[in-house]
């Protein structure tokens, strides 16, 4: 290596001379990076430890817990119903899906899971596919625009923002939504709202097809994506990978079609499955995941018991006035609604002693609660078994041997979020 | 299904795995049985891809030993799940090959799912980190107590279980 003669006086400016001997010496040195806690591509607050060879990862440690709120043990101190707004915080892209996820385990506690309301169910499962769509736009958004695309970001945050508008008009809030109790939904849906989603429905098919003309044949995006970060289908259960990251490799698991909870049985919609598992396999597996919700929300407007308005009067919550609040005016003029009320309200809906175990299909893979419950208003442990906690545990064997900047694309196609990691 | 044994629980994972097919592990939890003999429970929640098909095992761990074999070597999923166990309970899982803490820092003294951990926290060389100050709802959701003079003593902000 010739050094150069430079013109600038200060000799602290020139480059020093590096002899051969030296650089081998620094050719086998290995550099540990810090990525993380907060960095854009780490979508939240994941810390991740890379020793680089070169450009290559020889060893990854990946280090959460920076957004542990404790939540199981917070739950331990709260009736069943005061737990909902703090499964909101869980995948914060998708709170109606975990709300929804929730509901249903404490109702299969109670026993009460197959007396749900059909208008109920419906509306739920309508919740749960908007929610997919959210989470699977976002996600999409944010992969495409750490590899470098920045418009599809854009043009998915603008679905995103309907998506927003319409949990605004059904629960109330656009964020953090606590739409489900334990045996219902706190409200009917508003007037207009169906005809709201079946435009929607409309809108965000054109827009899918618009992302994909984006991506899909790009060639930047097929280079950044293809053979990179490679589960094979072993690999993918091995490491209890759930969601479009384990129907990427090649699987076929989605509990909605396994169990089928909800009216997810009475539905058509298929499971899209990759063929290499790759962070391609596992975009084109969002993407069609997004039209089966479609579908599916086209098939639940169509047949939501009650019609649009519900004309017929028909319930969302279970009948029983051990389990939801009984309507206002009843609580106000009637003796056993109002001592009804009062004990929901202090004691909290009376679940059995026992245990029991649910999975509901969300958007980045099998968020289940293991609950084991003494018997009362409160559960004595709960334990939220949460995908994307799964979904990372594999980066420790998924990134030696990638290319550092192969780190960003595989952040993105694994679709998590900290707030439901860490709890 | 409950494992009387918890020594042998690895290899009923194992036979479990290779026999039954229950290729995938759901998910590992741990409960804190506070005030009874054996006080931990680890319960292992199993799915076949091929029946789909769950399964719980179940094993009780006595306070004493707190310990039990590491299914790690069974599922490669377990290894977190297990770090995360032994951070917030304080169960230990032989033959881990790093159980470290997980959600909390390293160095962390206490084990925070535990009954007698208040929820609360305890105070800790970082405080800042983790305070100590009284938690909304601590004592269970309804706190409030018939009697006190005013309506402060009646409705504290918390009830510790000491007072």
């Amino acid at each position: 290596m010739a050094v150069q003669e430079l013109s600038i006086q200060d000799p602290g400016a020139r480059t020093a001379a590096v002899s051969p001997e030296e650089l081998e010496d620094l050719q086998g040195e290995k550099m540990v990076v810090n990525m993380g806690p907060s960095h854009p591509a780490t979508h939240g607050v994941l810390r991740l430890v890379i020793e680089l060879d070169g450009e290559t990862i020889t060893r990854a440690d990946p280090d959460i817990g920076y957004l542990h709120r404790g939540d199981e043990k917070i739950a331990e101190a709260m009736t069943w119903n005061q737990f909902i707004p703090y499964t909101d915080r869980l995948d914060y892209l998708a709170p109606l899906a975990n709300n929804v996820a929730y509901a249903l385990a404490v109702e299969k506690l109670m026993g009460i899971d197959g007396k749900l309301p059909p208008r109920c169910q419906y509306i739920r499962v309508i919740c749960c596919e908007l929610a997919r769509i959210s989470a699977h736009l976002l996600g999409i958004g944010a992969f495409a625009m750490d590899v470098g695309a920045m418009t599809v970001f854009l043009h998915t945050f603008t679905e995103r923002e309907k998506i927003y508008n319409l949990a605004e008009a059904l629960t109330g809030a656009r964020f953090t939504t606590s739409y489900t109790r334990i045996g219902g939904v706190t409200r009917d849906t508003p007037p207009g709202w169906i005809a709201s989603v079946r435009e929607f429905c409309d809108g965000v098919s054109a827009q899918i097809d618009e992302t994909e003309k984006l991506l899909t044949r790009n060639r930047v995006w097929v280079d950044r994506t293809q053979h990179v970060g490679v589960i094979s289908k072993a690999q993918a259960i091995e490491f209890g990978l759930t969601g479009p990251n384990l129907r990427g490799s090649g699987c076929d698991y989605d509990v909605r079609k396994a169990h089928p909870y909800l009216c997810y049985g009475d539905l058509e919609f298929d499971i899209p499955i990759g063929s290499v598992g790759d962070c391609y396999d596992r975009y084109l597996v969002r993407m069609e995941e997004m039209r089966q919700s479609v579908r599916l929300l086209r098939q639940c407007l169509d047949r939501i018991p009650g019609g649009p308005d519900n004309a017929s009067k028909e319930p969302v919550q279970v009948p029983d006035g051990k389990v939801s609040l009984p309507p206002k005016s009843a609580v106000l003029t009637k003796m056993e609604e109002l001592i009804h009320q009062f004990m929901l309200v202090t004691e909290g809906p009376n679940a059995p002693a026992g245990e029991v175990y649910f999975g509901a299909e969300n958007p980045k893979g099998e968020l289940g609660f293991y609950i084991h419950s003494r018997g009362g208003g409160t559960p004595h442990r709960l334990k939220i078994r949460s995908p994307s906690f799964c979904n990372l545990s594999i980066l420790p064997v998924l990134l030696p041997g990638c290319l550092m900047s192969d780190v960003v694309s595989i952040l993105g196609s694994l679709d998590f979020v900290m707030g439901e990691c860490d709890r | 299904m409950t494992v009387a044994d918890p020594e042998r629980i690895a290899e009923v994972c194992a036979a479990a795995k290779s026999t039954c097919g229950f290729d995938l592990l759901l998910d590992l939890s741990t409960v804190d049985n506070y005030g009874d003999d054996p006080r931990w429970t680890v319960v292992y929640e199993l799915y076949s891809l091929s029946d789909s098909v769950h399964l719980r095992l179940k094993t009780h761990v006595s306070e004493e030993r707190s310990e039990l074999p590491s299914v790690s070597s069974v599922w490669r999923a377990a290894d977190w799940h297990e770090r995360e166990a032994y951070d917030m309970m304080g169960v230990r899982f032989r033959g881990h090959p790093d159980l470290r803490r997980i959600l909390m820092w390293e160095g962390y003294p206490y084990f925070p799912l535990r009954k007698d951990f208040p929820l609360a926290g305890k105070p800790t060389d970082l405080p800042e980190v983790a305070f100590t100050r009284p938690a909304p709802l601590e004592g269970g959701p309804f706190v409030t107590a018939a009697g006190g003079r005013d309506s402060a003593l009646r409705e504290p902000r918390a009830r510790t279980p000491e007072t």
